[in-house]
């Protein structure tokens, strides 16, 4: 016990201490100079090295929480030894068109690359003061996300989904199709994955070399059978891969992360472990704030050129909207993509139901000058008027067809066509903002004038379809 | 050294050291050798519980830590108003400069500029006795803000020597007494600044935001909350407030939200227009911004700078809304210090005194008598956001906010997916200020505000009523009086309730115009209803050629507003006139 020996070429001191192993835990004792938040590498017997990171120093004692499990750790044979840092990415240009697992280490066959940079995974927060407003529109070429619910750079907008929902098509189909108004600018994709399936990932991979966006792209690759903990150190070896990108080497840069619900489970994993108080559900009461570290680090910023736009993908537990992660997300997000299992039965692809959708951005990121004036009163109108039809069609259900008036009709016959010819469209179809609001006016064309209320009479006049 | 405490444990926000020397509760310390600040939360013997406003990691035992003796204060003088700070009244451009783009860790910066020189016209004269409280003199802070420089709070006496010039605000610019005064005060954030009366309310603060102002009012120097599920408007509620609510000062805390929306307001005020005086905005605003990625205990401590800063002006006789967007960012940064200590838990975890500290807070706010022989009249306003879970109305800081609060703006997700803004659900809601504040409208606005205001209302509720009846058995099963009911109040929500944030006409209505709004959608009612009496078809009433001017007389510009709906109204009443002529015949 306590054997400490000196490392012969640095001064990191190994220990060989551990008193307990509990879940993704392990404590050690008789440590000196431990700091919170430092990582540990952990070597077993055989040789093999596993990272770790200081969640609590009390006098001589630290609490590490191991990102590859704990499995086949033995007390008296473990070693430790402190690195002095926190827990770092490597960055370069050339991370371009690789794959990397979940903490960062290459899995495509290739060598590790060649580290322009060395940042500590946590980032520290953009000041607001530094932050600019996402206001650019960002064409996807799907109608209900650009009419409806638009996307700005700079943006976080989570798309929530449930399980046999098609989210992994939506976020392959926006990371191909979205452009912005005046493109000539670079533009790159970082993958993040936990806890997905092969086949997902797989998907997306396909997906990019299909289209030649794998040379852009930065995949990060913690699957369903890699260690569940190390799911917690993945979106953020992402995330400061996508910062470096977007704020030092000014690209436009779309984070996808998949599947958040995997995330938050692995946190409350170690939060049980710590038999810490739980908030809802047994998830930690400081889940809002460990995913707004995540979340917040989408955005721009003034006098760079590079931005984050982040579409985190996560699954609702049985479709629950009010379960604490989807929950917290939509609070801490700029709005949110939410599919329809209803839709989906229909086979409307993609199935996304655009009343609860939102996006918080909208308003600042559409109308003149940046899509076309008639956008923001269209938008609202579409959404009173489908709202409307849907009311109607449950009238229906209660009280048969006989009870609707004439008006009612007209409503529900919108509502049936908005759903046919909006929200449906083809995977490789990528519609123009300009196509989007055209379609809005033809659909409404249905309804009389009157019934309009959003629509001012010069839009009127001027675009509607008569 | 001797006066530094040394550091045993460290577990996220919260550390814990031992021997600092003179440890008192409450008191800010510096800790580690970057010098980050924290707060001692508890004490036990040797040991010092600390809360640590920046992120802790690499800190670890051993480390140093000491007290610097004093409360967590801010710092009170000219140079607040225009200000962006953190939670602990750091301005984020100093930050900015210091420390790049993204926050740095133990940035120490002033929260007042020490050099910026400051024109001082004294109002007090050598020889005036003077006492806490009572203005010595006056700079014009901002183009809208005369700031009103006051004794200190325990000085008292004759006014020895008084001097008019430039001075910054460290420089003595009077003696009272012995004492040396400067503008620069320092006040502790967590004690409440004292009124000399507090009275009760009995001036509404004008929001210009239709269904707040005719339906829900507050007044000035009282309490509201807005709670709502993510995506009902809360945060929009809020904007709007900031924006034209007609108090002299606005205090917005962006509490543990997100960055985008902090620079929203931080792009969009200086831009925008004060109603009055066509001044930006910023010129009389304090923006305190802790997004929910900066450090937890920070953002525990942002509602109080912001209470502090808004007492202070308070004090000078101004009247203050203070928006905390949210207070449940601000629970939940409670509960996560009261976990790391491990308190026993209350309701979902937050800890048994999360009912305390909201009510500590709201009764900050009030209207009253300032101290001071002067005799001022101040009002402090506080709107606080709730973000229940999943909207659930029964969780703990909502029902807790609810028990202190006076008025209560309850937003409906449904509401909201029908895109109908505010969504504030008219049927939950409620204000108890209506009763003080009768004779203020009936004096201001008409004799018959109330009256209006009833009547709408009124026809809500048989809505709400009906809707439950339509439901079951059909629109048919209704008499023509019950129809045009919903008639008529699908023209308040649609025509009156829903008001556009973006719209530039639509954004801001006048208690003037609101009244006459309603007015002529509750006349139409009753002139209708006379109508169907007399045998008119409601089909008829529906196809009145005056209904679409109802429908956008909300866009109407204010200068022209009174006269064109009293002309829309007379109008309508012409023609349902002549419908019942045509059906007598």
């Amino acid at each position: 016990m306590g054997n400490n020996k000196g490392d012969k070429t640095t001064m990191i001191k190994e220990y060989q201490t551990v008193t307990d192993i509990a879940g993704p835990l392990i404590i050690a004792e008789k440590i000196e100079g431990a700091k919170f938040d430092e990582v540990v590498e952990i070597e077993l017997p055989n040789g093999i090295i596993r990272t770790g990171k200081i969640l609590e120093v009390e006098n001589d004692k630290i609490m590490v929480q191991v990102f590859e499990g704990t499995d086949s750790l033995a007390i008296k044979s473990t070693k430790l030894r402190l690195k002095g840092r926190g827990l770092e990415a490597f960055v370069a240009p050339d991370m371009l068109g690789r794959v990397f697992s979940g903490l960062g280490k290459p899995i495509d066959g290739a060598p590790q690359i060649l580290p322009r940079k060395k940042i500590d995974i946590n980032g520290a927060p953009i000041n607001p003061a530094a932050r600019n407003y996402p206001d650019d529109f960002i064409q996807t070429g799907i109608s209900s996300i650009d009419g409806l619910n638009t996307l700005s750079r700079g943006q976080k907008l989570p798309i929530f989904s449930g399980s046999g929902l098609p989210h992994s098509r939506i976020a392959a189909q926006i990371a191909r199709q979205a452009r912005v108004m005046s493109d000539d600018d670079k533009f790159a994709v970082v993958f993040g994955a936990m806890g997905i399936t092969f086949e997902e990932a797989e998907f997306f991979m396909a997906n990019f070399r299909k289209t030649g966006a794998i040379e852009n792209a930065v995949l990060y690759l913690n699957l369903a059978n890699d260690p569940a903990i190390e799911r917690i150190a993945t979106p953020r070896v992402a995330l400061t891969a996508a910062e470096y990108l977007a704020f030092e080497l000014g690209m436009h840069v779309l984070v996808i992360l998949t599947d958040m619900t995997n995330y938050c489970e692995s946190l409350r994993e170690v939060s049980a472990a710590r038999k810490e108080v739980p908030g809802r559900r047994g998830y930690p009461g400081y889940l809002y704030t460990d995913l707004a570290t995540l979340y917040e680090r989408a955005g721009r910023i003034k006098d760079k050129k590079g931005s984050i736009t982040m579409i985190p993908i996560l699954t609702m537990p049985d479709d629950d909207k009010t379960h604490p992660i989807p929950d917290l997300t939509g609070y801490i997000t700029e709005g949110q993509i939410i599919l329809d299992r209803g839709l989906d039965r229909k086979n409307i692809y993609p199935p996304i139901d655009p009343l609860p959708s939102l996006s918080r951005l909208r308003d600042k990121a559409i109308g003149e000058g940046k899509t076309r004036e008639d956008h923001p009163a269209i938008a609202n109108q579409l959404f009173a008027a489908y709202a409307q039809g849907r009311e109607v069609r449950e009238l229906m259900v209660v009280l048969g067809e006989g009870a609707l008036s004439d008006i009612d009709r007209l409503y529900l016959k919108f509502a049936d066509s908005f759903e046919q010819r909006y929200l449906n469209q083809g995977e490789e179809e990528n519609r123009t903002i300009e196509q989007t609001l055209d379609l809005g006016w033809e659909l409404l064309s249905v309804l009389p004038r009157e019934e309009l209320k959003r629509i001012k009479d010069d839009l009127y006049n001027k675009y509607a379809k008569k | 050294m001797s006066n530094e405490g040394k550091i045993i444990k460290v577990a996220g926000p919260l550390v814990v050291a031992k021997s600092i020397p003179n440890a008192r509760m409450a008191d800010v310390v510096k800790v580690g050798e970057k010098g980050i600040i924290g707060e001692i939360i508890e004490l036990n013997g040797e040991l010092a519980s600390i809360q640590v406003y920046e992120e802790t990691a690499g800190i670890g035992v051993g480390d140093p830590v000491i007290s610097t003796g004093r409360p967590l204060s801010v710092e009170l003088a000219p140079g607040l108003l225009k200000s962006i700070y953190d939670g602990i009244q750091r301005p984020l451009d100093l930050i900015l400069k210091a420390s790049g783009d993204f926050i740095g860790r133990g940035i120490s910066v002033n929260a007042l500029d020490r050099e910026k020189k400051w024109e001082f016209t004294p109002t007090a004269k050598v020889g005036d006795n003077v006492v806490a409280g009572d203005i010595l003199g006056t700079v014009q802070e901002t183009s809208l803000i005369e700031h009103r420089i006051m004794v200190p709070p325990g000085v008292e006496g004759k006014v020895a020597a008084i001097n008019k010039g430039s001075f910054n605000i460290t420089e003595t610019i009077a003696k009272v007494s012995d004492q040396d005064i400067c503008m620069l005060q320092y006040w502790p954030v967590r004690k409440p600044r004292p009124f000399a009366t507090k009275l009760p309310a009995t001036e509404p603060l004008v929001t210009g935001q239709r269904i707040i102002d005719t339906l829900f009012t507050i007044a000035k120097g009282g309490t509201a909350c807005i709670p709502g599920p993510f995506g009902s408007g809360k945060t929009v509620v809020q904007h709007q407030l900031a924006k034209w609510a007609n108090a002299d000062i606005v205090i917005f805390i962006g509490c543990g939200e997100r960055g985008n929306e902090m620079t929203d307001v931080l792009l969009e005020f200086p831009e925008l227009k004060d109603p009055k005086t066509g001044k930006p905005l910023m010129e009389r605003t304090v923006l305190i911004a802790n997004t929910s990625n900066m450090p937890i205990a920070a953002r525990e401590a942002s509602v109080y700078t912001g209470a502090a800063i808004a007492e202070y002006y308070r004090d000078m006789g101004y009247s203050i809304t203070l928006s905390a967007d949210s207070t449940s960012r601000w629970a939940e940064a409670l509960r996560e210090m009261s976990g790391r200590l491990e308190e026993m838990p209350g309701e979902e975890g937050y800890p048994a005194y999360l009912g305390s500290r909201l009510a500590d807070f709201y009764e900050r706010a009030g209207y009253g008598i300032c101290l001071g022989s002067q005799e001022r009249k101040g009002s402090f306003t506080i709107v606080g956001s709730v973000s229940p879970p999943g909207g659930d109305m029964s969780e703990p800081v909502v029902q807790n906010t609810l028990r202190i609060v006076k008025v209560f703006w309850g937003l409906d997700y449904a509401l909201a997916h029908k895109r109908h803004f505010p969504a504030i659900n008219w049927l939950l809601s409620y204000s108890l200020y209506l009763n003080n504040l009768e004779d203020y409208f009936k004096t201001e606005v008409a004799d018959d505000w109330s009256k209006v205001r009833t009547e709408a209302m009124r026809l809500l509720s048989e809505e709400g009523e009906l809707d439950e009846i339509v439901r079951l058995v059909g629109l048919d099963a209704l008499s023509a009086r019950e129809q045009l009911i919903l008639f008529v109040t699908k023209s308040i929500r649609e025509d009156f309730l829903y008001q556009s944030a973006f719209d530039p006409v639509d954004q801001y209505s006048s208690l003037q115009k609101q009244y006459s709004l309603l007015k002529l959608i509750t006349g139409l009612y009753r002139e209708a209803l006379t109508a169907i009496e007399a045998g008119v078809e409601l089909g008829q009433i529906k196809g009145l050629k005056v209904l679409p001017q109802i429908a956008r007389a909300r866009l109407i510009p204010e200068d022209k507003a009174q006269a064109e709906i009293a002309a829309i109204e007379t109008a309508m009443k012409q023609e349902i006139s002549n419908l019942k002529g045509g059906h007598s015949l």
